[in-house]
């Protein structure tokens, strides 16, 4: 994982959830273009964070989380969205459901409502394959000390560290029944994530009874990286 | 390449239709001229380049094409005809 | 367009400008899956595969009834559109002559029809003569769904959005329609040797 950030003159601000779209063009012409979402709260100067997950197989990926350096210039459409986002204004309380890179249009929204003063309460449910893949893992934990009505939920998928407590198995009904609100407090749901983990998860909340036009899905897939 | 087709949503397809409408479709909402279904053009299934020449919304609640946006030869290409109506906010974000 | 991204190369691409790949393509090695919807599941037991529309009497075939004609296998060279090219694919599946055997119509088109609601349409003389198959199997394997299975239609010499994906049935017309993409502004006839991508190519 890399975290790059981008000084954008004339950036005219975002909202928490938004992304913008990365073009790359080689010396042939060839064009190669991916969506990032915006890691970085909203905030008064030109700059904006976007954090990249290197895949291997990947095409862009290696040349953001590899290449790029520090001078380099990138061809940037947006900010871009305008249903998948949150503003302090739209209250809470707030279920935020992450699997993988998921998180990072979530910590925009973390992010937002700590430098807003935290007070909205939140629960994240954040799905990876192990800690070591956990992505701003210290944040979090640094966020959700603060005492400010975050609770974040861990599930580890695949390995998990000795000792582990928390779920080891992949987000369903069960899990979000008990992590997240009940229907009866009118959560505002926001879900990130590969595209089956997306699916089965506004599923199993609608089952659950929350309504379906409080949650909002963004669904991330495996586009070429 | 997994057996399962895996389609993104009408998030990813913000970007090329911020080049053809002048307000966010993401937020948008929309009836399904199939089957009547409404809602945000950000949580429809899209199937959209690299995975499909051109982008192609579906109903999430029945599979109908709602909106093709083709981008090619210097022209952008729109079919609407899956929409029996679409609705934008003047404000992205607002409610 | 000047910008040019400092030393980014993209997916290695075969760029030789050898004389089997069309202009505008490079090669691949992997097989990209594009779709313009959800895979369709139909079972065999379901299928069937029809000729139908300018023809006296329509013709229906059973999946059994299509594995029992003679089929070929054929190597060939497939190009997308959006520019990927494999070289050497090799397919088995039916001739469409063998389909058209005994049709007598004077449509001059046809508008290949698939599950999952897509079209394409071909001149009758591009799915004749050698030139098309109903295809089942993949270098030497059952056509995944992803790839449209059970069967697609293969059509290598024109752009592979021709090639239907899960097709079940071709509509003989006496006047050109456009079909899916070409409604959305690809090129009626689809030569990728004349990069015939877009209407107005």
């Amino acid at each position: 994982m890399r975290t790059l950030v981008l000084a954008v003159p004339g950036w005219p601000g975002h909202l928490a959830g938004q992304h913008v779209d990365v073009r790359l063009t080689a010396d042939d012409g060839y064009q190669a273009e991916r969506s990032y979402s915006i890691a970085s709260a909203p905030s008064a100067n030109d700059r904006l964070a976007l954090t990249v997950e290197r895949l291997d197989d990947g095409e862009v990926s290696p040349y953001l989380a590899g290449e790029l350096r520090i001078g380099d210039t990138l061809e940037l459409r947006g900010p871009i969205g305008g249903y998948f986002v949150w503003d302090i204004a739209m209250g809470g309380p707030l279920l935020l459901v992450a699997g993988g890179s998921g998180i990072c249009p979530l910590m925009a929204m973390l992010r937002l409502r700590q430098s807003a003063g935290g007070t909205v309460p939140t629960r994240l449910l954040y799905s990876s394959r192990s800690l070591e893949d956990v992505i701003y893992r210290d944040e979090l934990d640094a966020l959700a000390a603060m005492g400010s009505s975050l609770e974040v939920i861990h599930t580890l998928t695949r390995e998990q560290p000795p000792g582990w407590e928390g779920f080891h198995r992949r987000i369903d009904a069960a899990m979000l029944s008990a992590v997240g609100w009940p229907p009866t407090d009118r959560p505002l749901i926001f879900v990130c994530g590969p595209t089956p983990l997306v699916e089965s998860v506004a599923d199993a909340l609608v089952n659950l009874g929350h309504e379906p036009a409080r949650i909002k899905t963004e669904r991330f897939g495996p586009t070429g990286g | 390449m997994s057996e399962q087709q895996f389609h993104l949503d009408g998030n990813a397809a913000g970007g090329l239709l911020q080049e053809v409408f002048v307000h966010d479709i993401t937020d948008a909402r929309g009836a399904c001229a199939a089957c009547g279904a409404v809602g945000e053009m950000g949580a429809q299934h899209l199937y959209m380049f690299p995975l499909a020449p051109g982008a192609v919304l579906r109903c999430a609640a029945c599979e109908g094409v709602l909106m093709v946006v083709v981008h090619a030869g210097g022209r952008f290409r729109l079919g609407l005809r899956g929409l029996a109506w679409l609705e934008m906010k003047e404000t992205p974000g607002s409610s | 367009m000047s910008f040019v991204s400092r030393a980014f190369k993209g997916r290695p691409r075969d760029q030789s400008r050898d004389a089997r790949v069309p202009p505008g393509q490079y090669v691949v090695r992997d097989f990209p899956v594009l779709s313009a919807g959800p895979t369709p599941r139909t079972s065999l037991a379901e299928w069937s595969f029809s000729i139908e529309g300018e023809i006296d009497e329509e013709k229906h075939w059973s999946w059994a009834e299509l594995r029992a004609l003679p089929s070929e296998t054929v190597t060939r060279d497939i190009h997308c559109v959006t520019k990927w090219s494999k070289l050497e694919t090799t397919w088995e599946g039916v001739s469409v002559d063998t389909l058209l055997e005994g049709v007598e119509t004077a449509a001059e088109y046809v508008m290949a029809f698939c599950d999952g609601g897509y079209t394409t349409n071909l001149p009758l003389e591009d799915v004749t003569g050698g030139k098309a198959w109903i295809a089942f199997a993949f270098d030497g394997q059952p056509l995944e769904a992803q790839h449209g299975g059970p069967a697609r239609l293969l059509v290598p010499h024109l752009y592979f959005w021709k090639s239907a994906k899960w097709i079940r049935g071709l509509r003989l017309m006496n006047d050109d329609s456009p079909g899916f993409w070409e409604t959305y502004g690809y090129h009626m006839y689809g030569d990728p040797w004349l990069e015939q991508r877009y209407s107005g190519d």
